[in-house]
């Protein structure tokens, strides 16, 4: 650590809030893996998406944060709702919604999890971020937007191509005309 | 000053203060059951309008029995419902079912949070009050996202149409919801991109701010947007609400809807305050949006309702928003009901390439403005823009036409 955290930095609201967000978000997840009920997983799905917009409001990003409400919770999730309804809605326990190798998945879960947090520590360990003065604050989404739409362009462009593909592929599986 | 802090200090300038916290709180907790307060009076006034009106149309007399003008049936019907007996059905999932109807219920409510209920925003004033010695708001919260909060809070409430029918633990509520989530997700999109309009006449997210650029009836967006996205906003909006000529998601006579058939008691009044709560919120929004909010519109200068003094843009977002609950009650009353393919090719077909193409028309207008003098290139940018969208018509009408006959063809047509 080549920068030292004084006591003063440490915003104690801010990271009790972060803690307990965090704790809530822990356990939905858990409970996305662990519940027996397809629609009650994709619910518990919605608590950890709504918990990562609430981090992104402590963060002080409350553009994201609401897009984080409108892409996830508001279209991704209800699409998913959707499927399972259109699909497999059954009211109370499913017996089959564990596959048999369902324990493969904790070693790749586990070296996941590594990875990434191998990354982030060797990319971040001792960064401070600066503290943003309050003009960089109230123009958040003036500075997103001027990412996105000028160094970003590109990337933006080739990744709503992706969706575009997606969305081809999508029709073109699902209905022949 | 932290981060964090900084942040939520945007939502209302009250915060920014460092003494008197306690007369500040007092301010937010008084603005806060004015808000609850307001609202629910208001929805229960919406419901006996709309009867009265619908009434009228129809030469009958509507509700005339409790207080004056049958004023208080509203009331009596939510004691009633209040009374009933709540039914469980016995194959509901028991957890689900008991929040549907909060899922519909709270973001009707958090929906009044942004809206500019008054304030004097003409000649560039910025809408701020003094109450008590501390400048404020007529505003619950002005965050700098305010109008995407709109955005968010009704797709959140998307949820409780489409669990309650699944809680509801049949295959009728499960049909009806599937088919109502369906309506106001198609619609949500048309409703984003005719927002998109605005935003780009107004430069800002926050509700003041955009209310802030709406001074002279010449700057107010229905005007500057071109009047298209404000039908689009207003036929997106109520196909959302569920409001007639869309509401075969509910429709009575033919169809089941998704709370429609388990829900009982409170549960259902819920679901009921719900739907009436967000008419009401949702044309106030369109007043914000398109109609100036507070603005206030001027006869030769003078403001038509200036005797009101302080109250007078409170006054004007009442008048505006009366106005549109009167549309939707007359949409009710004179429109026959789509059928849900026309619906859907409605949703599809037509608002949604026309708001996006009004948009993209709109985009290369604003940037010309800004790059180039005079009219000249204004013009240009018009025809060119215009020239485009025909091109893209004819190219997406090709398109349909392949497809039914592909559909035909194969004998699935209908």
């Amino acid at each position: 650590m080549n920068a030292l955290l004084l006591a003063a930095d440490v915003n104690v609201a801010q990271n009790i809030g972060f803690y307990i967000i965090a704790a809530i978000m822990l356990y939905a997840a858990f409970s996305v893996v662990s519940t027996k009920n397809v629609v009650h997983a994709a619910l518990w799905l919605v608590v950890v998406l709504g918990g990562v917009a609430a981090q992104y409001i402590l963060a002080a990003a409350e553009f994201v944060a609401v897009s984080q409400v409108m892409v996830y919770i508001g279209a991704v999730m209800v699409l998913f709702l959707f499927g399972i309804m259109l699909t497999r809605a059954s009211i109370g326990a499913d017996t089959d919604v564990n596959n048999k190798d369902w324990k493969l998945g904790i070693p790749v879960g586990l070296v996941f999890f590594g990875v990434l947090v191998y990354t982030v520590v060797d990319a971040f360990e001792g960064t401070v971020i600066v503290e943003p003065s309050a003009a960089q604050i109230a123009s958040s989404t003036t500075l997103i937007s001027d990412g996105y739409l000028g160094d970003y362009l590109i990337p933006l462009i080739a990744l709503s191509f992706v969706l575009l593909a997606a969305a081809v592929g999508a029709i073109v599986l699902a209905r022949k005309d | 000053m932290n981060l964090m802090v900084a942040s939520l200090l945007a939502v209302d300038p009250l915060l920014d203060t460092d003494k008197w916290w306690w007369k500040v709180l007092a301010i937010v907790a008084a603005k806060v059951l004015a808000i609850f307060v307001i609202g629910l009076i208001g929805t229960m006034l919406m419901v006996w309008f709309e009867r009265k009106i619908v009434s009228g149309m129809q030469n009958r007399i509507g509700p005339n029995k409790a207080g004056p003008f049958g004023i208080l049936q509203t009331l009596a019907d939510g004691m009633k419902l209040f009374f009933k007996e709540d039914l469980l059905p016995d194959k509901a999932d028991k957890w689900v079912f008991r929040v549907a109807p909060f899922l519909a219920f709270v973001p009707a409510f958090l929906l009044w949070s942004v809206i500019p209920l008054g304030g004097d925003f003409t000649d560039g004033k910025d809408g701020t009050v003094t109450w008590f010695g501390e400048t404020t708001r007529v505003q619950l919260i002005d965050p700098p996202v305010g109008i995407l909060i709109v955005l968010a809070l009704s797709s959140i409430g998307v949820y409780g149409i489409m669990l309650a029918g699944w809680a509801s633990g049949s295959k009728y509520p499960l049909l009806g919801s599937v088919r109502a989530t369906a309506q106001m997700i198609s619609y949500e999109a048309a409703l984003g991109l005719s927002l998109g309009a605005v935003l780009l006449m107004s430069g800002t997210l926050s509700t003041s701010g955009i209310v802030g650029g709406q001074d002279g009836i010449g700057n107010w967006n229905i005007v500057a947007t071109g009047f298209i996205p404000f039908v689009i906003f207003m036929i997106a909006m109520t196909a959302e609400l569920s409001r007639p000529p869309f509401d075969l998601v509910e429709a009575e006579q033919e169809l089941v809807g998704g709370f429609n058939t388990e829900y009982s008691s409170i549960r259902f009044g819920l679901f009921f305050l719900a739907e009436f709560m967000n008419v009401i919120t949702m044309s106030a929004i369109i007043v914000t949006l398109f109609l100036g909010g507070p603005q206030p519109l001027t006869l030769g200068g003078v403001d038509m309702l200036g005797f009101a003094g302080p109250f007078g843009g409170t006054l004007w977002v009442i008048l505006k928003t009366l106005a549109f609950l009167y549309t939707y009650v007359w949409f009710r009353a004179t429109l026959p009901r789509l059928r849900y393919d026309q619906l859907m090719d409605f949703g599809w077909k037509l608002l949604i390439p026309a708001a996006l193409g009004w948009f993209l028309v709109l985009a290369a207008l604003q940037m010309t403005r800004d790059k180039y003098d005079g009219l000249g290139p204004v013009l240009l940018a018009a025809a060119l823009g215009v020239a485009v969208l025909f091109v893209a018509y004819l190219l997406f009408n090709a398109a349909l036409v392949v497809s039914k006959r592909n559909r035909e063809r194969e004998g699935v047509a209908y």
